[in-house]
């Protein structure tokens, strides 16, 4: 009993990092119909970012204090990251906008092996992993017969409240209006006075600005960091936004709890243990997109004019 | 030829610099004794010793440590004219531990006349692919590190080992030693019962994990679970809490130190304050930067270099040249490695020139090799094993690794 306990707060600490992925691919999908591939990279460079901040910026004396140096991290972390997706929507993806579906998504790909590779180079020592500093209370949590560290209910507790603040900005303000508007029809937006270049930009920038505090966050959690750390956690928020439904905000994060706990699950119950826990995660898929091929709360695919 | 004198001289000073380079162009030929060079008949062209291991990645260092090793070796035959009439360039490629690009750099090396042997691979997993390009070319290749015993011996190697390829050969032991002396350290010295077991998958910790399994029951041990991680996996919790019912007194892993550390650290964050144990792939300082702590144990291939006698010219030597102490778990295995092709390839050539046809013999000469080495006596036994089998029980003290005990493998 406690083994299952203990499993699923690990899957809902890897949901909650999965999820603060998935939503960024779920909302440029949402807008532009593009698999973002470069996004996990996104992760990637917002985690450096934290640690670099911590490095080279914070002085010796405000390391202690993690209340000053994990706000820091974070700024830190998100600025790299979102002025990396605003670089890569507009040079990378805005030149291709009209060219045919699969144009951009390759190029995705492309930008993913580019930013990685050039983390590799350019940051010192990212050529091997190192350790990432916790700079958070060094303490597991007792709930019950289950421990977390702080860490992990740090990163589902900001799991949570950012995909509710980021639903609540799409339904209910006017950018996030605008947002919905672009994604039904971008140019009937366009005529009702929406910039949807803008409303794109918008879009990285929240997916992105997610990413980051997600790779500063689990880096902290992991307490390791290496360029390729952006690649499977990416995989695993693609698969999570499409099982939720992509393109559906509360899809991509019940999705990505979904994932998190079929994997650690799987990984204890079922046969083959841990050796076959992603095997179970991407069996999950299929099944749902073989049974509902519109994800679990997304809407089917409507023929456009 | 006043001017030789002046070239000689430049070459003295430009020496250090160079031996970093793996430059076959004849101007930049390595220093170290302007006037051996000069006595050096050089005129028959270059020769390659061709290097494959991880040059950028995780296992950069490792991978250095033997290439610079393997430079050594060479400038120091270059100056003493162990090739008569040729000189000798290095050709170092980069792998990235990936068994598809060793293969393409085999390939690559394969292509030339002047390949004269090959050192490497480290990972057994990329040797797996590497190995057959060369063996199709009938190119020598001498591993300092691949210790996965299927390599030499074939997928049955316990029952009816198989020579798998008569180019491959390696200066390093074997899994099938280092796994049952792992674990009569373990069980038998530190008195540890209820070991569980984590690997990731590859062919060097799946096969260290069986062979550590199998003494391990043998002398008592309990193993009380056996769990695989992804091998690009960080967070390894769900592991982790599917061992911890168990209450291992140890864990072994079957891997390399860039999930090792991470491992270790988190494993005592979850309250499973035990030491982890692993092979020649975690004895690498990274591993305690990255989380390796106190009293976690590694066992690795020969002896502690720096206790050596027959390695402390290897050391002196190379701390010279490079930085020093970075050659690593392997570098003195990869100088002896470049040292046995070398003289092989003295012995094959004579006074005679080098061709491909001689390829058959350079391997002949390469299988009766004998000589002292950095590492102890250096030869090979009929598989092509390295006939050294002597291994060192490792654990961290503080910040580094200091040798607990050293011996060879008995039942």
């Amino acid at each position: 009993m406690t083994t299952l306990l203990q499993q699923i707060a690990n899957g809902l600490v890897l949901g909650a990092t999965i999820g603060l992925i998935a939503v960024g691919y779920t909302m440029v999908y949402g807008i532009i119909q593009l698999i973002n591939f470069a996004h996990g990279e996104v992760f990637m460079v917002g985690a450096f970012g934290g640690l670099a901040v911590w490095r080279f910026v914070l002085p010796e004396g405000m390391k202690e204090d993690w209340y000053v140096a994990l706000p820091l991290m974070l700024v830190g972390g998100v600025v790299v990251s979102v002025t990396i997706a605003m670089l890569m929507e507009r040079f990378a993806y805005r030149p291709l906008r009209n060219a045919p579906r699969l144009a951009p998504l390759i190029t995705a790909l492309g930008v993913s092996i580019a930013l990685q590779e050039a983390v590799r180079i350019w940051f010192p020592d990212a050529d091997r992993s190192q350790s990432f500093p916790r700079v958070f209370i060094n303490t597991q949590v007792k709930i019950g017969p289950v421990e977390i560290p702080a860490t992990g209910l740090l990163l589902i507790a900001t799991a949570i409240l950012l995909g509710l603040l980021v639903q609540l900005y799409v339904n209910k303000t006017r950018m996030g209006r605008a947002m919905r508007a672009t994604s039904q029809d971008r140019d009937t937006a366009r005529l009702m006075g929406v910039n949807p270049d803008r409303v794109i930009v918008l879009t990285f920038v929240i997916g992105a600005a997610l990413a980051g505090i997600a790779g500063v966050m689990y880096g902290m959690h992991v307490q390791t960091l290496g360029v390729r750390a952006g690649f499977q956690t990416g995989i695993f928020a693609f698969t999570a936004a499409v099982l939720g439904g992509i393109g559906s905000l509360p899809g991509a994060v019940i999705g990505a709890f979904i994932i998190g706990l079929v994997e650690r699950l799987g990984g204890q119950y079922l046969p083959g243990g841990t050796a076959y826990a992603y095997v179970w995660v991407f069996v999950v898929l299929i099944l749902v997109l073989v049974f509902r091929p519109q994800g679990l709360f997304g809407e089917s695919e409507k023929v456009r004019a | 030829m006043r001017n030789h004198t002046v070239k000689a001289a430049a070459l003295v000073a430009a020496g250090a610099l160079l031996l970093s380079a793996c430059s076959t162009n004849k101007e930049e030929s390595p220093g170290g004794g302007g006037d051996n060079q000069a006595s050096c008949d050089q005129s028959k062209g270059t020769l390659v010793v061709g290097v494959i291991v991880p040059l950028s990645g995780d296992l950069e260092a490792l991978g250095k440590g033997i290439s610079q090793s393997a430079q050594l070796a060479v400038d120091q035959a270059n100056t003493e004219c162990k090739v008569p009439g040729y000189k000798l360039a290095l050709d170092a490629q980069d792998d990235q531990r990936d068994p598809t690009i060793g293969a393409q750099a085999a390939t690559k090396l394969a292509s030339e006349e002047s390949i004269v042997g090959v050192v490497g691979t480290l990972n057994s997993s990329v040797a797996q692919s590497v190995a057959p390009v060369l063996a199709q070319n009938n190119i020598l290749q001498i591993s300092p590190a691949n210790t996965n015993d299927t390599l030499t011996k074939g997928e049955d190697y316990l029952n009816s080992p198989k020579r798998q390829w008569k180019t491959y050969f390696r200066t390093c032991t074997v899994d099938s030693l280092q796994g049952p002396y792992a674990a009569n350290y373990l069980v038998g010295q530190a008195g540890k019962k209820k070991i569980a077991i984590v690997t990731n998958g590859l062919t060097y910790g799946e096969g260290l994990a069986d062979t550590f399994t199998v003494q391990a029951e043998k002398k008592g041990a309990e193993i009380v679970t056996r769990q695989k991680v992804g091998e690009n996996d960080t967070d390894f919790s769900g592991v982790i809490s599917a061992i911890k019912p168990f209450n291992p007194d140890a864990v072994y892993f079957g891997g390399e130190y860039p999930q090792a550390g991470p491992l270790s650290k988190q494993l005592a964050s979850a309250g499973i304050n035990v030491p982890v144990m692993g092979g020649d792939g975690i004895f690498d300082k990274t591993f305690i930067e990255l989380g390796g702590k106190e009293g976690d144990l590694a066992t690795s291939v020969g002896a502690p270099t720096d206790e050596l006698p027959s390695a402390k010219a290897f050391i002196d030597a190379y701390n010279k040249e490079f930085e020093e102490g970075s050659f690593g778990a392997y570098g003195a295995f990869s100088y002896d490695a470049t040292n046995a092709i070398i003289a092989s390839l003295a012995e094959t050539i004579g006074d005679g020139e080098w061709s491909a046809d001689k390829r058959d013999a350079l391997l002949e000469a390469a299988q009766k090799y004998s000589a002292e080495g950095a590492t102890g006596q250096i030869s090979f036994d009929e598989n092509g094993d390295s006939t050294n089998k002597v291994l060192t029980v490792y654990q961290v003290k503080g910040t580094d690794w200091a040798s607990v005990e050293t011996g060879e493998f008995e039942e």
